[in-house]
């Protein structure tokens, strides 16, 4: 596959072998990937799979365990994201770094300001301020102030901070995820713009589809390894997700269809503090998965915060299992038979510096208690069975879940509720940031769980999860309710045409 | 938290052992009796911050409550109000301002240094408005005088002072409360991380408030002691500055103002480092006048030394944790 680059001059950006390790994860190892001038490269994979390690190491954001990378053919060190930009590589985050209440000029400028005479030479920032502008095609005064643009301008914005650093790689991280449609072309055209200018992306993405449109080469990781390289035309749907997977998809999503039982979830024009202009009506049937796909920023998390009664409903109301309820907390959600897998188990989800027994009993203590004091052999008990029904590898029960891998750790979050036998199940983004061995476990549970007669709702961002495991899919869109498809219905096209408004909601 | 506690064990020994060569009276019944004396009234302290200290918050209003409570405990005693009634009242008066702090910081979402702050300020005042600011006695009251500050002799020469028995009997309480039921885990989960206890489904609220209402209570209780014990009560100055002994302690003890870690035997073993330390310093013919900067300098190293073995011992499980998991691969 190289030797067609060893002929011509070095690649621009070159890494070799590099390995990297975390306590309980080893998140890459042995990764080699070059990229050539005025290139594309998009590189793929499921959660955990080690992209985002890769981009910091290349970023200069964490330096490897092992490897080295060449610039211009020349060994480096990225020892900082600063060394980074002197070799002209710009990372651009999910999270925009631009501080909002600065105009652009301040914004690009920010940290290596033109001085005359000690003072801010103005004029300079805005005259070159506005040519960068115009090499991402945005046409704005540049003090305008940065929190009044929409986030596709801002990223635009950020584009052109790296550009102005004189930057000749950019790594995009999942830059379309929180993107309209229109605002996803713009960027395409801005990236396919660069590319004739001579300027490397390195494009992150969750959607194949963009990968499809945009990239010229993929490399697809798996586990932090290359899993797999991709070329021109090879760059299709189908080929990308068995080299994801590894495996047909049919095998690794474990869903099996039953019918469905009585309604266990029922919400009627239920409004969030997050949009309390929209509000939202569905039913979830006991045995059902149904999931809740949308862009970032689409209100889906609020939705299970409020069903959960971390964020109290401002208006409209839900029943479950026939139950009216408007829980105010999510004690009152546990009591009537909810439980809730947050989206960041780190802040949400465990107590890190206590053990896997005082973690995965915790909601449980509330029933196992005698008088008051703890029973360590139902707290034994509970821990020992989340353990064994999850496969959670772990020394033992006593070891701190700070230790635990990712995917070990989602275990746990998602076992603790288990022993409470919960009604209905409410996971947000239950894979994110875990290996594929803990995934297929979580899939195997979700399934099984609906076989027991559990309602389990899920939000998730990773398309092939919402395609795989979803009985129905709730598409949400600027905090409504953009539509519903069945599994029939079921694409990824159909997905992205409601998650990004660009067919009217006909509901 | 077992090597913390051996950390703080070794500092008590050394400077204990260090003194007793230096001084012979050092080791004497009357100065051993009022090390323990003292050692334990500001343990009783030391761990009614702890409850606060451990959900992440503070008090700063510990020294002015036992101004308060032992000023109103005097006025009404010289009123000749009965003496159970009074203690009942004084009991009631504190749990009611652990209430208070509780309700403020969790309803209106204020911030714990901000309203115990306050109240440092607030009781202070009231104590001096309500007593005209007159130094007070508890004359004709021996029964009581004796159960708060009584001796109870152990062989022929020794006597274990009353304060003693409180400081049991409350970190029985304490440590059966943290280690053994659950809301001593709730404490501990909501210390770590508040959000994950809610979502857990833990009333982190009410947990928050019953730590101020525990902490004030048994502030109270050192109130009363501490009025027996001085035998006058003076609202300007009775309690002043206890708040930051009684913090000092729980952090020499092993409790993170950041929250979620507390140890019961730690803390009782820090307040007596700080008691040992003043004993020394005029033991050893050090000038008083470096007792504060002694003080001071002590904690401080102690806090580091504890860091630094933190710091290695995460290190060291982290380590473990790779090893483990190349073995089995």
């Amino acid at each position: 596959m190289t030797h067609l680059a060893q002929a011509a001059p070095p690649p621009l950006l070159e890494a070799r072998l590099l390995s990297k390790q975390f306590p309980g994860v080893r998140a890459l190892r042995g990764v080699s990937l070059t990229l050539q001038r005025g290139e594309v490269l998009a590189v793929i994979g499921e959660n955990g799979a080690g992209k985002s390690t890769l981009m910091k190491i290349l970023a200069g954001v964490q330096l490897p365990d092992a490897g080295e990378i060449l610039v211009d053919g020349r060994p480096v060190r990225i020892a900082g994201v600063r060394a980074a930009q002197q070799l002209g590589v710009a990372l651009i985050h999910q999270e925009l770094n631009l501080a909002d209440n600065l105009d652009i000029g301040a914004n690009l400028f920010l940290g290596r300001e033109p001085r005359r005479c000690g003072f801010i030479d103005r004029s300079r920032i805005n005259t070159e301020a506005r040519t960068h502008l115009q090499r991402v095609g945005l046409d704005l005064p540049p003090d305008t102030i940065v929190g009044t643009l929409s986030i596709g301008r801002q990223q635009l914005v950020e584009i052109a901070k790296a550009l102005s650093s004189q930057a000749r790689v950019l790594i995009m991280d999942e830059p379309s995820s929180s993107l309209s449609q229109h605002e996803t072309e713009i960027l395409f055209r801005v990236v396919r713009d660069l590319r004739t200018q001579g300027i490397s992306v390195i494009y992150i993405s969750h959607r194949l589809g963009e990968v499809t449109a945009l990239a010229d080469r993929v490399v697809v990781l798996r586990d932090g390894e290359i899993a797999g390289e991709l070329v021109r035309e090879e760059i299709q749907h189908d080929a990308m997700v068995r080299l994801m997977v590894g495996r047909d998809l049919s095998q690794f999503y474990q869903r099996q269809p039953r019918p469905h039982g009585e309604l266990v979830l029922e919400v009627d024009h239920l409004r969030t503090p997050a949009h309390p202009r929209r509000d939202i009506s569905f039913q979830v049937r006991a045995g059902e998965i149904v999931g809740v796909a949308g862009l970032v920023g689409a209100g889906r998390t609020e939705l299970l915060q409020t069903l959960f009664g971390v964020t109290p409903a401002v208006g409209g109301g839900m029943r479950v299992r026939g139950q009216s309820l408007r829980p105010r907390s999510p004690q009152a959600a546990i009591a009537a038979g909810m439980a809730l897998v947050p989206e960041d188990r780190k802040q949400h989800g465990l107590i890190l510096a206590m053990s896997v027994r005082e973690n995965a009993s915790l909601p449980s203590l509330r029933r196992d208690h005698r008088h008051g004091f703890l029973n360590r052999i139902a707290e034994q008990t509970v821990a020992r069975n989340t353990v064994e029904k999850l496969g959670v590898k772990t020394p033992g029960l006593e070891q701190t879940v700070l230790l635990l891998s990712g995917g070990n750790q989602q275990k746990i979050v998602l076992g603790k509720w288990l022993a409470l036998k919960p009604h209905l199940l409410l996971l947000d983004e239950p894979t994110r940031g875990i290996d594929i061995g803990a995934k297929r476990e979580i899939y195997r549970l979700m399934d099984q769980l609906a076989a027991d007669g559990v309602a389990v709702l899920f939000v998730s961002s990773e398309m092939e999860e919402v395609l795989g495991m979803s009985d129905r899919v709730l598409v949400m869109h600027e905090g409504r309710l953009a539509g519903e498809l069945t599994r029939e219905q079921l694409s990824e096209e159909a997905v992205m045409h409601l998650a990004t408004g660009t067919i009217a909601s006909h509901n | 938290m077992k090597k913390n506690n051996l950390g703080i064990l070794g500092l008590f020994l050394a400077i204990f052992i260090f003194t007793a060569l230096q001084n012979d009276s050092f080791l004497g019944a009357g100065n051993m009796q009022n090390l323990i004396k003292w050692s334990s009234l500001y343990a009783i302290i030391g761990l009614a911050v702890a409850f606060v200290v451990i959900t992440g918050g503070i008090d700063l209003s510990i020294g002015s409550v036992i101004g308060l409570v032992a000023s109103v405990l005097a006025l009404m005693m010289g009123k000749g109000i009965n003496p159970a009634a009074c203690l009942v009242v004084v009991v009631v008066l504190s749990a009611g301002i652990g209430l208070l702090h509780g309700l403020l910081i969790t309803k209106v979402k204020l911030q714990p240094f901000v309203v115990t702050l306050c109240g440092l300020l607030f009781y202070r005042g009231l104590a001096r408005y309500l007593t005209d600011n007159q130094s007070m006695g508890f004359q004709g009251h021996d029964a009581l005088d004796n159960f708060f500050s009584g001796k109870m002799p152990i062989g022929s020469n020794f006597f274990l002072p009353a304060p003693f028995f409180f400081l049991v009997l409350v970190a029985v309480l304490a440590t059966v409360f943290l280690n053994r039921t659950v809301w001593g885990r709730y404490l501990f989960a909501l210390g770590n991380n508040e959000n994950a206890a809610r979502y857990s489904g833990i009333n982190t609220d009410h947990l928050k408030i019953l730590a101020y209402v525990v902490c004030s209570t048994l502030t109270g209780l050192a109130g009363v002691l501490f009025a027996f014990e001085l035998n006058s009560v003076q609202p300007a100055s009775t309690g002043e500055f206890y708040e930051l002994y009684a913090i000092a302690a729980a952090v020499l003890g092993g409790c993170s103002l950041r929250g979620g870690t507390g140890s019961v035997l730690g803390l009782i073993i820090a307040a007596a480092v700080i008691r040992l330390l003043y004993n020394s310093i005029n033991m050893l013919g050090i000038s008083t006048h470096l007792e504060y900067a002694i003080i001071g300098a002590v904690i401080l190293a102690g806090v580091i030394a504890d860091e630094l073995v933190k710091r290695y011992a995460v290190k060291r499980r982290a380590a473990k944790a790779l090893a483990e998991e190349a073995a089995r691969r």
